[in-house]
């Protein structure tokens, strides 16, 4: 038997403490991550839309049709003090939160119900889940579908030429948006590039007859374009207007709903597992590369990764040389002394400032000072419109370059002063430069650490959400930064983060209820993303680590 | 294969011949130094044309002097052998005939060193051609995590040699010359921190001789080596001196009087004795010396 004294004095008190941070520290990742990734990745599984009768509390009944979106149990006296009659005796209530959609017919698309009072529940196949562009989703039966305005098709046959009519409907509405955004995007884009030239020459006071002549015509070959697309345009719309179905709905009313309002209809309660599978599948991908609808409470969130991804990949190049540069200066070239250790230490503690004071300051010294300046001297043609005087992509990009490049100055400095002395000396023996010294042979060797700077300044940088409300982040872009006009990739442009459409999503929406499982999804992705960044550059520099693997001590 | 067995094989002598080399030491510089004791008789500095000088040449690391003056004359194409106790200032020595001493900050020197008519430390010379012409291999082994070919181009390239025969032959010239060939031709465009620590100080050696250098100074070339390596770098230093100056400083005695023509023993920053290596060894003028070579301290 050993005693208490032993045991503390073998230090087995110690593992157990030991271990212990560890488990918890693993739990906690694990639950957060595990959290997110449930709530977040069971949003896009079919819910079972059931249909029974709910005797209200208070007297009568109404038939309620929904998907559960929620279930809790909560202390009867609560639900006696808000007025809704609960017998005596019960301490505790089951009640569900049903989402009935049809918003624009009942008012409000959440309903929490006593689940108890809803009886005769069935889960009948037929039942169609419409996904709308406006009013969110609609629930309830098809009566018919109609083809300018006659009815073609009644009764059970009705289901697939509802299906039918539902695919040329996609396949229209998919054209209409290519010609929206691709072609007349790009006549906008030249309109507007052709009004910017006119202004120019007219400040210069160059704009003569001719030059006049020459853009009239250039507008006129434009809009002569955009004539003939319009026209095609409002043709497929006209195509599309065509068809339409009538359904009724939980308290049987009857709505006609024309095909150009869907995006999309499925009967999920009658689906087979397998084919639940091939669905999540379609709906997470439709996410992950579709723009958001209604206030980001619908749709994808393409523009949003997009966004984020392009802004840490800009951070990264802006922010890796300039970096690199400053440390090689701080190591090799600066006399050590209390001035560089000043300068260490300060570009250390830059680290530690909070991120929204570099957004304060890149809204003032990079939005206002260098924008404007820029814009002054080469768009005056703009004006009174700001270019680049206003928050966008480089911006951000630069902001966040500047937050985090003292992560990379310390990464590489480390990386710097690991390397073997006998190196250098072997380089110089041969008589090379110091430079060449440097540049053939220390860097690459210290090519890892910067990587590792990197990794820590793109995780760093990617979950970064306050500095960027500040200069360049918006609610919605409608455009991406880059796209088929030239010059392809616009640094003016705002863009969507996946981070700012969090808080967007969760606190700015008009609409919680829906939005909720949209917020878990959005931080999944957001650490997805910023997971497959990081796992880029860990494994760019194992490549580079095993290529300049140090000299075995 | 062949290559492997063989050796094997040689390290299966090496090793029997090297497990106690002390009492037969004498034998040994006897068979293996091709010149052998009767011409080594002949050896005087007279008789020498003379590749570096060094004229009261003083060394300060800060207020701490390190050298006190030292004056000696090195001969052309011969192996010069520095010995002394831990911290006698030899190395100190050896890394001022290339300037290495100028990366420490606090180290100023007086006096002259006169390699090619001029004093290496006017202000005229070219720190970086003095280094090519007056190549250094460390104790460690220091290749760069490059492969085998681009460590031997590096100088070369350095030189701005683009021509890729050219730096092909010089690669092949300079990998023979330090015996590196048979053993490297076959993965040349591996990574030269493959290689053995034996391996990796000859490809250092191929690397310095391969920008053709006049002096090479070898700094304790051995000490990070096993016994059957440190008999490879010893046979490669008596096939260069036909070619180089070299000047070795070594801790190991039998060492300087195996590959040495001449040896130089210094102790707290002075040079005590210099002559020809037999004599030095068998009959020194200095008390100092005869304590030091029969092991009194050191």
């Amino acid at each position: 038997m050993m005693s208490m004294k032993e045991w503390f004095r073998r230090g087995e008190p110690w593992v157990w403490i030991n271990g212990g941070a560890v488990a918890i520290s693993m739990i906690m990742v694990i639950g957060l991550l595990g959290l997110i990734a449930v709530r977040g990745l069971s949003h896009f599984w079919p819910h079972t839309i059931i249909d029974g009768t709910y005797h209200k509390p208070e007297g009568g009944s109404y038939r309620i049709i929904g998907e559960i979106a929620n279930e809790e149990w909560v202390p009867a006296i609560r639900l006696r003090e808000a007025g809704i009659p609960i017998e005596e005796g019960v301490d505790e209530v089951h009640r569900l939160l049903v989402k009935t959609g049809n918003r624009d017919i009942t008012g409000l698309d959440f309903r929490w119900v006593l689940a108890d009072n809803i009886k005769d529940i069935t889960i009948p196949d037929d039942i169609l889940n419409v996904e709308r562009l406006e009013w969110g989703n609609y629930y309830g039966f098809l009566r018919s579908v109609k083809e300018n305005g006659q009815v073609i098709a009644e009764g059970d046959g009705a289901h697939e030429v509802l299906f039918s009519r539902l695919n040329r409907a996609i396949a229209l509405s998919e054209q209409i948006t290519d010609i929206e955004k691709g072609d007349i995007g790009a006549i906008n884009y030249g309109l507007e590039k052709l009004r910017l030239k006119r202004r120019s020459l007219e400040l210069e006071g160059a704009l003569t007859p001719q030059a006049e002549a020459d853009l009239q015509a250039e507008r006129a070959e434009f809009d002569a374009r955009f004539k003939i697309l319009q026209k095609e345009r409002n043709d497929l719309l006209a195509d599309l207007s065509r068809d339409s179905f009538v359904a009724v709905n939980m308290s049987g009313v009857e709505t006609e709903i024309p095909f150009s309002k869907v995006v999309n209809i499925f009967q999920p309660n009658g689906l087979a597992f397998s084919e639940k599978i091939v669905f999540y599948v379609e709906r997470f991908t439709e996410f992950l590369t579709r723009d958001p609808r209604e206030a980001n409470t619908e749709g994808g969130i393409f523009p949003a990764i997009f966004g984020t991804v392009m802004m840490v990949l800009l951070m990264s190049v802006i922010v890796t040389p300039f970096g690199v540069v400053a440390a090689v200066y701080l190591r090799e070239y600066a006399r050590q002394g209390p001035l560089t250790r000043t300068i260490r230490i300060a570009v250390n503690n830059l680290a530690g400032v909070p991120s929204i004071v570099y957004g304060v300051f890149g809204l003032g010294f990079f939005v206002y000072f260098v924008g404007g300046s820029l814009d002054e001297v080469f768009y005056p043609e703009a004006a009174p419109a700001p270019v680049f005087g206003t928050p966008g992509l480089m911006w951000a990009s630069l902001t966040l370059a500047i937050l985090t490049v003292p992560v990379v100055i310390v990464a590489t400095e480390e990386g710097l002063a690991r390397i073997p002395k006998t190196v250098r000396e072997g380089s110089l023996a041969l008589g090379a430069t110091k430079f060449e010294t440097l540049w053939k042979v220390i860097l690459p060797m210290s090519s890892p650490a910067m990587m590792t700077g990197l990794i820590l300044a793109i995780a760093r940088a990617a979950g970064e959400v306050a500095p960027l409300m500040l200069v360049g982040v918006v609610k919605l872009a409608p455009v991406l930064p880059v796209d088929g006009n030239a010059p392809f990739l616009h640094l003016d442009r705002k863009f969507m983060h996946l981070g700012f459409h969090i808080y967007d999503v969760g606190f700015q929406s008009p609409h919680v209820e829906a939005a909720r499982p949209l917020v878990y999804a959005t931080a999944f992705l957001l650490v997805a993303v910023i997971a497959i960044l990081n796992l880029t550059a860990v494994m760019i520099r194992n490549r580079l680590r095993e290529k300049y693997r140090a000299l075995e001590t | 294969m062949t290559n492997s067995t063989n050796e094997m094989h040689q390290g299966v002598e090496m090793t029997t011949a090297a497990v106690n080399p002390a009492p037969d030491a004498e034998e040994r510089v006897k068979v293996q130094n091709p010149i052998g004791s009767q011409t080594k008789e002949a050896l005087s500095l007279e008789n020498e044309e003379i590749c570096v000088e060094t004229k009261d040449f003083k060394l300060y690391y800060g207020d701490k002097r390190a050298l006190h003056g030292i004056n000696m004359k090195i001969p052309r194409k011969k192996v010069t052998a520095f010995i002394g106790p831990s911290g006698c200032g030899k190395s100190t020595l050896l890394r001022s005939f290339n300037r290495m001493n100028d990366l420490v900050d606090s180290c100023r020197t007086e006096g002259e060193i006169i390699f090619d008519k001029g004093d290496i430390f006017h202000r005229n010379v070219d720190v970086t051609d003095l280094r090519r012409r007056v190549g250094m291999v460390f104790q460690k082994p220091n290749p760069f995590p490059k492969t085998i070919y681009e460590n031997v181009a590096y100088g070369l390239r350095i030189q701005g040699i683009k021509k890729k025969r050219i730096i092909d032959e010089r690669v092949e010239w300079a990998l023979k010359g330090a015996a590196l060939w048979d053993e490297a031709k076959d993965r040349l465009h591996d990574n030269a921190l493959g290689l053995s620590g034996g391996q990796q100080q000859r490809l250092v050696i191929a690397r310095t001789i391969a920008v053709e250098p006049e002096v090479l100074l070898l700094d304790e070339p051995c000490s990070a080596l096993d016994p059957i390596s440190t008999l490879k770098i010893e046979e490669l230093i008596n096939e260069l001196k036909e070619q180089f100056t070299i000047m070795i400083v070594t801790h190991n005695m039998q060492q300087a009087a195996r590959v040495s023509d001449y040896t130089a023993f210094m102790y707290l920053g002075d040079l005590i004795e210099y002559k020809d290596t037999d004599s030095l060894f068998t009959n020194p003028e200095q008390k100092k010396t005869e304590d030091y070579i029969t092991g009194r301290y050191g």
